[in-house]
């Protein structure tokens, strides 16, 4: 994974009746927490996985989400939800 | 409070070019009262009311949702009221040039459907000559950048194509394909006769999806669901009655799944009267078979305490097949009329299709 963006047709959105992130797919809702909601907003297809959890880190105070990051993205890709745009 | 719905499934119209013996439609589209369609002004307003009630996902279909004249109106509003929308068409009127149109309006997705893999079949199922516009469409969805499901109802005269249908499904860019065996409600029923697959297409099916599976991994979504028929306990149907999706037929009337207009005595509330919030929370349609109180002996002391997950089943077959819409869905190994199932399982027999139309009165 070089530079990962949403699969085709996938949209974020705050669900605001039910107080949460999603996750819009074709026939489908995956409820994000709040973390996970932040992640995908990053993938963009510019950004690198580095770029992505740089990024988080200077939110978090400098905390390393180096893994964090990778396997999230590694998950939503097992499941078709995030693609490489490289 | 019953849970939010997530899915409101908006049948535009019963009118459609295909005659597929497989239609999920009633019997009765014909009708006077199915023809006297809502307005776009009633569908904007069920479309921000049902995203007040936590709907995310609007499911745009028919009959054929592309002969509503409004449709662009439609996926506009859709988008503005902050819906998810797909467009669930047969593709024949589905051009480059309204496609467009559609795609500038805010809809998100479109499912075509495909009757075989094979033009000839596909045209003689349909009951149209329509496969070479599909497939124009599938590629016209594509180069729009629309991310494209097929979907394909299965039975006995096409499941032996299935290679070809994972083929073509890979050959069109789509990303989504919906095996859908057949479920004998609507024009199914009087076909299930000539709709009934054996087993062994069934498994041969089943292992190619699995091949296709490995081979292509998350690229392309494959599902497939055996059909009920073959199994010996039921689905929860529509995830539960009154619990995720709310239909609302192309006259106004608001029922809990596809089928339920057959229950006798189920009287569905209009969009043109109540609102949508009323008629989910309060309507007796609603609330007929919500949670496990309405349930009878074997669900009531089910042995394998699966009230809450497989939720009696589907209304429509227990009706159908226990002649009481209360009934344990004969599906399961523990109804008293499970034999129903084994034995229409095993007597698939006549090849004749009874085609779905608009003229009056149907044979049931």
């Amino acid at each position: 994974m070089t530079r990962p963006r949403l699969v085709t047709g996938a949209r974020l959105r705050y669900d605001e009746v039910r107080e949460e992130h999603v996750l819009l797919i074709p026939e489908g809702v995956v409820r994000l927490n709040p973390t996970a909601a932040q992640v995908l907003e990053l993938c963009d297809g510019e950004r690198s996985l580095d770029d992505i959890a740089g990024t988080l880190s200077v939110r978090y105070d400098g905390a390393d989400v180096r893994d964090d990051v990778h396997e999230l993205i590694d998950a939503m890709a097992q499941r078709g939800l995030v693609v490489d745009a490289a | 409070m019953p849970p939010r719905p997530s899915t409101l499934i908006a049948e535009l119209s019963y009118q459609c070019p295909l005659h597929c013996p497989y239609c999920s439609n009633p019997l009765d589209i014909g009708d006077e009262h199915y023809r006297d369609e809502l307005a776009t002004e009633d569908w904007l307003r069920a479309f921000n009311e049902a995203r007040e009630l936590g709907v995310l996902q609007l499911a745009l279909t028919g009959g054929e949702p592309m002969l509503r004249r409004d449709l662009v109106e439609l996926c506009a509003g859709a988008r503005d009221a902050g819906l998810y929308s797909s467009l669930i068409t047969a593709g024949t009127l589905f051009t480059r040039e309204r496609a467009e149109a559609l795609k500038s309006a805010g809809l998100d997705h479109v499912q075509i459907s495909i009757q075989s893999p094979n033009a000839e079949d596909n045209d003689r199922i349909a009951g149209n000559r329509s496969f070479a516009k599909k497939i124009a469409a599938a590629r016209a969805a594509r180069e729009l950048d629309f991310p494209l499901t097929i979907n394909c109802v299965l039975h006995r005269h096409n499941l032996d194509r299935i290679d070809e249908l994972l083929d073509l499904t890979l050959d069109l860019g789509a990303q989504r394909l919906e095996l859908a065996n057949t479920q004998y409600y609507g024009w199914a029923v009087p076909n299930q006769q000539a709709l009934m697959p054996s087993w062994d297409q069934l498994r041969r099916a089943e292992q190619s999806v699995q091949r296709f599976r490995e081979l292509v991994g998350p690229r392309v979504d494959v599902l497939w669901v055996l059909p009920d028929f073959y199994e010996e306990l039921p689905k929860p149907c529509m995830g539960g009655w009154g619990s995720t999706a709310m239909v609302v037929a192309p006259n106004g009337d608001v029922l809990p799944c596809q089928a339920a207009s057959t229950i006798p005595g189920l009287e569905p509330a209009n969009l043109r009267e109540r609102s949508l919030a009323w008629i989910w929370t309060e309507s007796d349609a609603f609330n007929l078979f919500r949670g496990t109180d309405w349930m009878q002996e074997p669900c009531r002391t089910c042995p394998l305490a699966r009230q809450e997950i497989d939720r009696g089943g589907c209304r429509c077959q227990a009706l159908r097949l226990a002649g009481d819409a209360a009934a344990t869905d004969p599906v399961c190994r523990f109804s008293p009329h499970h034999g129903r199932v084994v034995a229409a399982r095993e007597s698939a027999q006549t090849d004749e299709l009874v085609y779905r139309t608009m003229k009056r009165r149907a044979r049931a």
